[in-house]
């Protein structure tokens, strides 16, 4: 194991940041640390790289507790969400700064300056002070200068954050690229479900202080462990249902559940691609009226209305879309083939202030 | 932004005249009369008068017991806004406000307690005449007052300056290995110089102008401690215009040189913000 | 591999951000410098004014300040402070008004000279009115033939001290009503109001702590002013004496105690500007932490 954390805390002045989280990573992993913000995953990537101190648990690196040791002897590199470069130096001597510290040979430094310009695309920058670079370029340096080292594990706080969202998509796929060239054990964090999933091989998911999930981008997805985890990677229809008789039911759905006792309430998820639509009414057993249809390029989102006034959201292609012939306020009928009864969090990992991931009676979020 | 055309509010006529007529009645006149005044001698007479040894005696003074104490108050004075920006301690508010304190009073007032403290049986000097630290009636003493009344300079360029440093580049350079006397060094000492050269140099202009808190420690004492301004002094007592006149004007070139001085380095401090 | 147990690590809360911090024994050390440093620049010549005042006792404090030369001393100031801080007060909200709510040519050059007295030596301001209306002065001859008196009279302090102050308002309120803009003032004309009225009810409340500040600062720099007044003055006891200048006698008299009790009537000016501000930085920041909130 590259890094692992074994029960790890963090409060800061009694309040609790980060509660008794353990994971691994392996050696040479990509792994997304993803959470709402405020949910501690930056203290948790600056616990591992020592920034933080653990109130109690243990970080190890390479099998070393390494708790007493400091930020500087950890052989880490950092990434900052805001790169902070050091103004005062150009481009050159920011990647050489951590090589004179190491006490690297005048010869050694050249090279290795040179090389990671090369493979950073900054040829030509060399002599340029932070404030005559862009964005991407500034982030690029702050990769490079963490790198230039050869640390063990390359940390990244939010790296796609302060870029603007042209550039964060081609500055995801390099950071994919790189990390198959490099091979180093890279641990980012983000806020953004979408980029955990396409750049990650594993995702730590951290949701008020605590571990909810991790997994495989497609186990998080399909998997979700808990309510939580459903709704913050994709979109989830969620109903509230309660057992009657061997069923699982609200309004005019009904939900195979064997062996639940008459009464007992249920939570039932199910992403918008397992509900089929046809506008022939007897395709389907359940009926319902095309409320609205929003347009976000090929795909095509809609909002179905229950006579019961339930509302689910599921999404088409457009041309199924139009060989289907429909429109807004048709009735069309439909039936939902995959559903999961989801867990429910515990109210330690979702604070009661967190209002947004309550449950209004029928949601979906994101796209 | 406005432009003048285009705003509708009321007043600019009004306020804009009032502020012309009174620079001019108070500020721009009393400078043309100096200006005109020097102008009516010839270049050996004003040449003659600002150079005289007693003349380059007192600007030694001035600039040398300037230049000493604004280099005590960058030391002394980076360390205090240290110290008030990164650590917590009792008593750190009080300081804080304090630092003000030389602005607020005085100088007739500063010199007086000085060259009380510092006089073979005052308060301190009672501890340090004895080891051969005389503070008054030496240069000594006026590099003390000068050193007090540049104080809040360095430290208040210094701490806004310190206020606004992101902690994350000194966690940058401690995750690449270094220690924190490397990164004072290499990455702080750099990022503040700039700011304190300004504060040094407003410490500085100031206490070249400075008079009442020196007279009363330094005896103004020719060719020993005494200082250009009051220099002017002596010569208008002695109804010697064009002396005074003579040294005012070297002293006023001097302040303005600075002024153009400080300018500069407040914009050479912005070079690396964006 | 798992399920270790929680430890409790005291010790690795205290120092929670090693390696970023300078060990306590630096930081310790750097703050008993400085702190040094405050105690013998600040603090005691501080107390030190207000010792030797007291070092006879209450009753010769009372006796020198009530001394009739003290006395005629005090009073000019406050009347330098009463005639001076009103002028600069009115040129400094005329000056804001003009140059934070227009945009007009050579504003800079505008700011740049009402900044000009501040890097005058006070020595060289005074001499500067010497020039004017001395007796070998530009107007010396007329005014003494109509027996007016400037220099070596109170008109002459007052000039001087006027010129010595003139930045201090006008530096306080440019940049407050710089950043309060005019939409407000704007808002106001819509609604009807008068220029003097949309003055009085939007500007002014909005610039008043600036203004307070700026009036506490000027007023102390104009009752503790100096050299510029030590030249204009000619030191006639009871007459043309200030209160700083009254000091210096005092003490070239060998009348310590008394120039002290004079000059701890000047700190206390000085405290009551520091408490000012301070509380007006706290204020400031009080308001700025709500913004935050809300």
């Amino acid at each position: 194991m590259s890094i692992e954390l074994r029960d790890v805390s963090k409060s800061f002045g009694g309040v609790s940041a980060v509660d008794r989280v353990s994971f691994a990573i392996r050696e040479g992993e990509l792994m997304a640390l993803l959470g709402p913000s405020g949910g501690g995953k930056t203290t948790v990537l600056r616990m591992i790289a020592g920034l933080e101190m653990p109130s109690s648990g243990d970080v190890l690196i390479r099998g070393q507790r390494v708790n007493d040791i400091s930020v500087q002897q950890r052989n880490i590199g950092f990434v900052f969400q805001n790169y902070a470069l050091f103004k005062n130096m150009n481009v050159s001597k920011n990647i050489a700064f951590g090589l004179k510290i190491k006490n690297w040979k005048r010869q050694d430094i050249q090279q290795r300056i040179a090389e990671l310009l090369q493979l950073f695309g900054l040829e030509g920058l060399e002599k340029r002070y932070p404030h005559q670079l862009s964005g991407g370029q500034r982030q690029r340096v702050a990769i490079a200068r963490a790198l230039a080292p050869k640390p063990s594990v390359l940390l990244l706080d939010e790296p796609f954050g302060a870029v603007d969202a042209k550039i964060r998509q081609e500055l995801r796929e390099w950071l994919v690229t790189l990390h198959h060239e490099l091979n180093v054990t890279t641990v980012f964090v983000t806020h953004d479900q979408e980029e955990a999933l396409e750049v990650s091989d594993r995702i730590v998911i951290i949701s008020g202080g605590r571990l909810a999930q991790i997994g495989t981008p497609r186990e998080v997805y399909d998997q979700p462990a808990n309510e939580f985890v459903a709704r913050f990677i994709g979109v989830m229809n969620v109903l509230e249902t309660e057992v009657r008789g061997g069923q699982a039911r609200v309004g005019e759905l009904e939900f195979p559940a064997p062996d639940q006792p008459d009464g007992q309430k249920m939570r039932i998820g199910f992403r918008p691609y397992a509900v089929q639509v046809s506008s022939d009414l007897t395709a389907f057993r359940y009926h319902a009226v095309l409320r609205r249809t929003f347009f976000l390029g090929v795909l095509l989102r809609l909002e179905l209305e229950l006579p019961s006034g339930l509302l689910l959201r599921t999404r088409m292609t457009k041309e199924e879309y139009s060989v289907q012939g429909l429109e807004d306020g048709k009735e069309v009928s439909f039936n939902i083939k995959q559903f999961r009864v989801l867990a429910r969090e515990s109210s330690a990992l979702l604070p009661e202030n967190e209002v947004q991931y309550q449950a209004p009676p029928v949601m979906g979020e994101h796209i | 932004m406005l432009d003048k055309r285009h705003n509708p509010l009321p007043g600019f006529g009004l306020t804009m005249g009032f502020t012309l007529f009174y620079l001019t009645a108070l500020v721009l006149i009393p400078f043309a009369g100096l200006i005109i005044r020097t102008l009516g001698m010839t270049w050996g007479d004003f040449w003659h008068l600002a150079t005289t040894d007693r003349a380059l005696a007192a600007y030694r003074m001035t600039f040398g017991a300037s230049l000493a104490a604004a280099a005590a108050n960058a030391v002394f004075g980076s360390l205090l806004a240290w110290v008030l920006v990164r650590y917590d301690f009792p008593g750190r508010r009080l300081v804080d406000a304090m630092v003000d304190f030389p602005f607020a009073l005085p100088t007739a007032v500063a010199g007086l307690t000085l060259a009380n403290l510092f006089a073979a049986n005052g308060w301190l000097g009672q501890f340090l005449v004895p080891w051969g630290i005389k503070g008054a009636f030496t240069p000594l003493g006026v590099v003390i007052a000068l050193t007090f009344v540049g104080l809040p300079f360095v430290v208040r360029t210094l701490q806004p300056v310190l206020e606004n440093l992101e902690p994350e580049i000194e966690e940058a350079a401690a995750t690449l290995g270094s220690s924190r006397l490397r990164t004072f060094l290499t990455i702080l000492a750099p990022t503040l110089f700039p700011a304190v050269l300004t504060g040094f140099a407003l410490a500085f202009a100031r206490a070249v102008g400075e008079f009442g808190s020196i007279v009363f420690i330094s005896g103004n004492l020719p060719f020993k401690t005494e200082i250009a301004p009051y220099l002017i002094i002596m010569r208008l007592e002695e109804y010697d215009y064009s002396g005074a006149i003579a040294l005012a004007v070297v002293l006023l070139c001097f302040s303005f040189l600075f002024l153009g001085a400080i300018n500069m380095l407040e914009q050479w401090s912005g070079r690396f913000q964006r | 591999m798992a399920g270790a147990l929680p430890k409790r690590n005291a010790a690795s809360n205290v120092q929670s951000r090693r390696g970023t911090e300078e060990s306590p024994f630096v930081k310790w050390v750097l703050i008993s410098i400085a702190m040094s440093f405050c105690l013998v620049f600040l603090f005691v010549p501080l107390v030190n004014v207000f010792a030797q005042a007291l070092t006879k006792g209450l009753g010769y404090y009372w006796t020198s300040l009530t001394h009739p030369d003290s006395w005629a001393a005090i009073k000019l100031t406050l009347l330098v402070g009463a005639i001076c801080v009103p002028l600069n007060v009115v040129f400094g909200l005329a000056a804001a008004w003009a140059i934070a709510k227009f945009e007009f040519r050579g504003k800079s050059l505008l700011i740049t000279l009402i900044d000009l007295p501040f890097s005058v030596s006070p020595v060289v301001a005074g001499l500067m009115f010497v020039v004017l209306f001395g007796l070998q002065g530009f107007f010396g001859r007329w005014l003494n033939e109509h027996e007016i008196r400037i220099i070596f009279a109170v008109p002459g302090i007052i000039l001087a001290t006027v010129f010595v102050t003139f930045p201090f308002v006008a530096r306080e309120l440019i940049p407050v009503m710089q950043s309060t803009g005019s939409e407000q003032e704007q808002a106001a004309m819509t609604l009807g109001a008068s220029g003097w009225q949309t003055f009085w009810h939007v500007t002014l409340p909005s610039v008043k702590w600036g203004l307070l500040y700026g009036v506490i600062l000027c007023n102390a720099r104009a009752m503790g002013e100096f050299g510029a007044v030590s030249v204009v003055s000619g030191h006639i006891t009871g007459l043309t004496d200030t209160m700083p200048l009254r000091v210096e006698k005092l003490y070239n008299e060998y009348n310590a105690p008394a120039a002290f009790a004079l000059a701890s009537l000047l700190a206390l000016l000085a405290l009551l500007t520091l408490v000012v501000k301070t509380f007006m930085e706290w204020r400031q920041a009080r308001r700025y932490e709500r913004a935050q909130h809300h």
